[in-house]
């Protein structure tokens, strides 16, 4: 007779409510900030946070990987007398190299910076 | 190098800065113009004012003179110079910016609230910024010297006079066109000489830069001794001419011999060397063959790695402590124009600072007598005339003499109105444009005082000491308190004093005392190493033992340094006015 019924199971259909209207807090969150509260004490700190870590990681990288450069010329000798292009090692890294790595560090720092600044203004201004 | 050109350069420069001086007269009318530009300043204007103002005499003639010397080793000198901005980029652009300060001392009270804090910080900056003139006057003297043979002090003069009028009537605004202007004025007057210096290296032959020989007389030379000179022969050679030598007097007719060791060449004497012999140096210089001075770490000087982690601390770090950098900041409308303005000073200064060792490298093979009188610095100066024969070669070196001068005016221009701004506000407590005219006149006076009364002050240590004070006393104060919020207000005056007292004395004892025999001369004449980490350790330290001074508001502040512009938080709204109207109120 019947074919036993597959037993019956509720489907959640979830989709985001692009088309609702948000809950609103009742003051953004610029205020939280402004009045000082927990909460816009934490969202200040992350990205007081992330900003440091950032120029942190940058200058770190970039200052870290030169200053090794006189331990380097000192332990191994050798290695100042190399030459490339028919300029020594130490002139063409110090003298060439450095500048235009110098300016890809900045570019790369500023684009991050930005970034996380605007997801920063967007984090604040959505809630 | 011919007179008549190098005169011409000289005034050209001279009367160019003060037409664009002029034009920003017409410009500036209100107080905001006269201190930042009415913050109208487009990033490419800016950063062309950063490079100009910031490329001083040690940059222009004192890294080809100091590679020309010492070697690569002094390359860390241009690297440093550029890496201080990557450092000032990435920990403290924006945030100063958006501070509101003007000049550090305002940053200080912006940040601490505190007029304690404040005046040391006055302190130090004015300070730095007195021993920054000192050596740009001290250069323009040396240059037109070379170029005119006029006595050093015009020179001085000549720049003193300039600035001061350039400053006291167009003030910022004006200022930040004549430093836009001498960046690529000293682009050119750098870069066109290299070109064709290069040109005629390649129809010389191209000869090796880093031979195995000692630096030798390419021509048949005669050098004129104007004071008491020890020098170090490496081999016996031949002079004519007349002179004291070893306190016994030649007449000239004779040929004598110079034997190798220690000689002293009296005052006066004019002695002429062979072709091809090789160069006897001056004492206090190395005296090495070209490959062997090619290679890193062989001056045989004694600590060569401290001495090299020493200007690595202080001009990676001593940058962002210099007041003329720090007001440039003001001029961008956000923080976010202070980054992308400090990017293109990134490239500015690394576009510049490819030539200067391209002109140290060709003195060990065309002017290798200055290692003998010891006007190192003057090796760019000389280049061109010496290398190009006629017309064109004096005109390249006029080219050169112009772009020299520039770099004392823009330098000093810039050091004069944040001088300037700080001891009218701090010091004089004078305000509006009488203050800051009468400031200005002042923060002129007492170098040129100095410079006039002081004789034979390095040029280079006194800028190395310069960015060594800054570096250990404003850099920790900038660092620190951008991006912590434990620092006291009793930890931020000791941090500065802890750090930037000792690198002071370091400083004068190695400029006034003449250690350079000692054994300790390097930890004196390069004190970064030391007083730097004294500095930031005693800040933090002081600052956690007493946690009570924290400023009150530190939150607030943190908020307004940090967030970005646009989300108009209210703490913001504070940081926009003008220095007239200090962002915060004044305790006094």
């Amino acid at each position: 007779m019947t074919q036993p019924q597959p037993p019956k199971q509720r489907v959640v259909v979830t989709s985001p409510r692009t088309g609702a209207p948000r809950p609103r807090r009742p003051y953004p969150a610029t205020r939280e900030i402004d009045e000082q509260s927990e909460l816009g004490a934490v969202y200040m700190r992350s990205l007081i946070r992330t900003q440091r870590n950032l120029g942190l990681l940058v200058t770190g990288t970039v200052t870290g990987s030169l200053a090794a450069l006189p331990v380097v010329f000192t332990l191994a000798p050798s290695v100042a007398q190399v030459t490339l292009f028919g300029i020594g090692l130490p002139w063409l890294l110090l003298g060439v190299v450095v500048f235009p790595l110098f300016v890809l560090a900045g570019w790369f720092y500023v684009r991050q910076a930005e970034r996380s600044e605007r997801e920063f203004a967007e984090l604040v201004e959505r809630s | 190098m011919s007179n008549t050109s190098g005169i011409v350069a000289v005034l050209v420069v001279a009367i160019g800065t003060m037409l664009i001086g002029a034009y920003g007269l017409r410009v500036s009318r209100t107080t905001s113009d006269f201190y930042v530009a009415s913050r109208t300043v487009s990033p490419w204007w800016n950063a062309s004012a950063i490079g100009g103002e910031y490329l001083s005499a040690a940059s222009f003639v004192g890294i080809a003179g100091l590679i020309f010397a010492y070697g690569p080793d002094m390359l860390w000198f241009p690297v440093g110079y550029t890496a201080g901005y990557l450092v000032l980029l990435t920990l403290v652009a924006a945030p100063l910016r958006r501070s509101g300060a003007y000049t550090l001392p305002d940053f200080a009270e912006a940040r601490f609230g505190s007029p304690v804090v404040r005046a040391v910080a006055s302190g130090i900056a004015i300070a730095i910024g007195w021993l920054y003139l000192l050596p740009q006057f001290k250069g323009a003297g040396l240059t037109l010297h070379a170029v005119t043979g006029a006595p050093d002090w015009v020179g001085a003069l000549i720049v003193a006079v300039v600035v001061t009028v350039n400053v006291m009537s167009g003030g910022m605004r004006s200022i930040t066109f004549v430093q836009a202007f001498q960046y690529w004025l000293k682009l050119t007057a750098i870069a066109v000489p290299v070109v064709f210096l290069l040109l005629a290296w390649r129809a010389h032959g191209a000869e090796d830069l880093a031979g195995p020989e000692f630096p030798v007389f390419r021509t048949e030379t005669a050098v004129s001794f104007e004071s008491d000179t020890v020098v170090h022969v490496e081999r016996a050679i031949t002079f004519t001419g007349s002179g004291g030598l070893d306190g016994e007097r030649h007449e000239s007719g004779g040929v004598h011999l110079l034997d190798a060791g220690e000689h002293v060449i009296s005052a006066g004497s004019r002695l002429t060397f062979p072709e091809g012999s090789p160069v006897p140096h001056l004492k206090s210089l190395p005296h090495s063959t070209n490959s062997s001075w090619a290679l890193p770490m062989s001056n045989g000087e004694r600590f060569p790695l401290y001495a090299v982690y020493s200007l690595i601390l202080a001009t990676f770090l001593g940058t962002m402590g210099l007041p003329h950098v720090i007001v440039r900041f003001y001029t961008n409308p956000n923080g976010r124009a202070a980054r992308r303005t400090t990017l293109i000073v990134l490239a500015l200064l690394g576009v510049f600072y490819l030539m200067p060792p391209i002109y140290g490298v060709l003195g060990r093979l065309y002017t290798p007598e200055l290692l003998l009188t010891g006007d190192t610095d003057a090796v760019v100066l000389v280049l061109p005339s010496r290398m190009i024969p006629g017309v064109g070669g004096q005109l390249l070196g006029a080219l050169v003499a112009g772009g020299a001068f520039a770099a004392f005016l823009s330098t000093s221009s810039g050091l004069m109105v944040s001088l300037a701004g700080v001891l009218s506000r701090d010091v004089l407590h004078l305000r509006g444009v009488r203050g800051f005219r009468i400031s200005t006149v002042l923060a002129v006076l007492v170098p040129l005082g100095t410079t006039l009364l002081v004789a034979g002050i390095p040029v280079a240590d006194m800028v190395g000491l310069a960015f060594a004070v800054a570096a250990s006393s404003l850099c920790p104060l900038l660092l620190l308190g951008i991006w912590s919020t434990r620092i006291t207000t009793v930890g931020a005056v000791a941090g500065m004093l802890a750090g930037g007292a000792p690198a002071l004395a370091a400083g004068v004892i190695t400029i006034s005392a003449r250690t350079a025999d000692q054994w300790f001369h390097v930890f004196l004449a390069r004190p970064a190493a030391w007083t730097v980490p004294l500095g930031f350790v005693v800040m933090y330290v002081v600052s956690l033992v007493t946690p009570k001074r924290v400023p009150a508001g530190v939150n607030r502040v943190m908020v307004r340094l940090h967030a970005p512009e646009n989300l108009g938080l209210e703490a913001l709204s504070a940081a926009e006015k003008t220095p007239e109207d200090p962002p915060v109120k004044e305790s006094r």
